[in-house]
């Protein structure tokens, strides 16, 4: 059994391509970051949007990404950060 | 791959920061969807994946409200409250009333 | 004038040197097109035409939506800078508006309904950014109806991947020191900036403090501004 995702794990954002409403944008996916915030469990939007319930909840996680890492022309200091609130569908442990 | 509404990351002129009032009808557009949701009748992330829908060309044309106005007509015609037909019907109504042309 | 159904400029040959077949120069911009003018004007239309159908239908009624207006018009930042300045006078407030944003401002009558409000705290060390890149999520319920600006293609595209660029085109130029954290809003969760307290306002009541605290500054992409 996969164990839950939990703070501070380093996760890695699916590189997948459904279609449909998705609310994790292209920018982050295939990128590497940090559980920053474990939020609770809410409905899927992607399934809300179908105008069903969005049942089973999905757990949302805060991940925190190194702007140097999403971008590679990103113009700042290494300490620059990017804060982006995930589904747990979306991640995997590294 | 990318959704008409993903923008983010890419590349883009600079920041309008006018205020900008919001027209009436914006105004209008905006409480009709508010109380849509009040009543239950609009669910949010419905409402964003028919804009989301919307095609690239579109997406890029209309403006914030217009994209809700497309969205909200689709859906109450998926959903059986109106027919293209009434609305269609209403919009040369309305145009005639305003003194438009038909066309 | 030639009627221009087309994608502006991919159909002009633009190395010629005479023009007189165009009424205006490659490099000026072009006017709106015509097919644009209609598609506005449709859509305007359209919204009449919608809103109309709903209250015949009996969805609601002309009433509702003047009401609806009103309330949409009553909240203006001056809500989420009434919460900074009691943050920024109350220690113990400012905890619980950091733990739970959503419970904190409930002590003002605000009510997040369905979302979350989770507030986050610029010191001289981070400075935090708010964006959605996906579509317009906003604090609504304490801060009104966002900006156009925050709306934006240039904006939602931008904040992401030039933060302090896009923080310069308004003014704010912060030293490398200072980490810039931007926080993309793609679920339920809200976010309001609590910038820092300016300088020199130690003698200033709670509704002086609020006046300073600007939209901007809440949103991130501003400072708060200094006592006169």
């Amino acid at each position: 059994m996969v164990k839950a995702i939990s703070l501070g794990d380093r996760v890695r954002v699916r590189e997948d391509f459904p279609l449909g409403h998705i609310r994790t944008p292209l920018y982050v996916r295939g990128k590497e970051g940090v559980v920053t915030r474990v939020f609770g469990s809410f409905p899927n939007p992607e399934v809300l949007a179908l105008g069903r319930d969005g049942l089973p909840k999905k757990t949302l996680y805060e991940v925190r990404f190194q702007q140097s890492e999403l971008w590679p022309d990103y113009n700042g200091p290494e300490t620059d950060t990017l804060l982006i609130d995930i589904y747990e569908h979306w991640l995997a442990k590294v | 791959m990318r959704g008409s509404h993903d923008l983010g990351g890419l590349t883009a002129g600079p920041i309008d920061k006018e205020p900008h009032d919001m027209t009436f009808w914006e105004k209008q557009i905006d409480a009709m969807n508010t109380l849509l949701a009040q009543k239950g009748l609009r669910r949010t992330d419905e409402n964003r994946r028919y804009v989301e829908m919307l095609s690239h060309d579109a997406y890029n044309t209309l403006t914030y409200y217009e994209r809700w106005t497309a969205a909200l007509a689709r859906q109450m015609i998926d959903k059986g409250v109106l027919t293209q037909d009434e609305i269609d019907a209403k919009v040369a109504a309305i145009r005639e009333r305003l003194g438009e042309d038909a066309g | 004038m030639h009627d221009q159904d087309h994608d502006h400029g991919h159909h002009h040959d633009h190395d010629h040197d005479h023009h007189q077949d165009h009424d205006h120069v490659a490099v000026q911009p072009h006017p709106p097109a015509a097919k644009d003018e209609k598609i506005h004007s449709y859509h305007q239309v359209l919204g009449l035409a919608l809103k109309e159908l709903l209250i015949e239908k009996g969805v609601f009624t002309a009433d509702e939506i003047r009401k609806a207006i009103e309330w949409r018009d009553s909240i203006t930042p001056a809500m989420g800078a009434q919460i900074v300045a009691r943050a920024w006078t109350d220690p113990a407030y400012k905890d619980r508006l950091l733990k739970n944003g959503t419970e904190a401002i409930k002590e003002f009558g605000h009510d997040m309904g369905a979302l979350h409000l989770v507030v986050v705290e610029n010191t001289p060390q981070v400075h935090n950014m708010i964006v959605c890149t996906l579509c317009s999520c906003y604090p609504r319920a304490i801060l009104g109806l966002p900006p156009p600006w925050y709306k934006s293609r240039e904006y939602r595209s931008r904040a992401v991947r030039e933060p302090r660029k896009v923080l310069k085109e308004f003014g704010t130029v912060l030293p490398e020191s200072v980490d810039v954290r931007v926080h993309d809003s793609t679920a339920d969760m809200r976010y309001l900036v609590l910038p820092m307290r300016p300088k020199g306002t130690e003698k200033l009541s709670e509704d002086e403090l609020a006046k300073l605290v600007t939209r901007d500054s809440m949103v991130g992409v501003s400072l708060p501004e200094s006592p006169h």
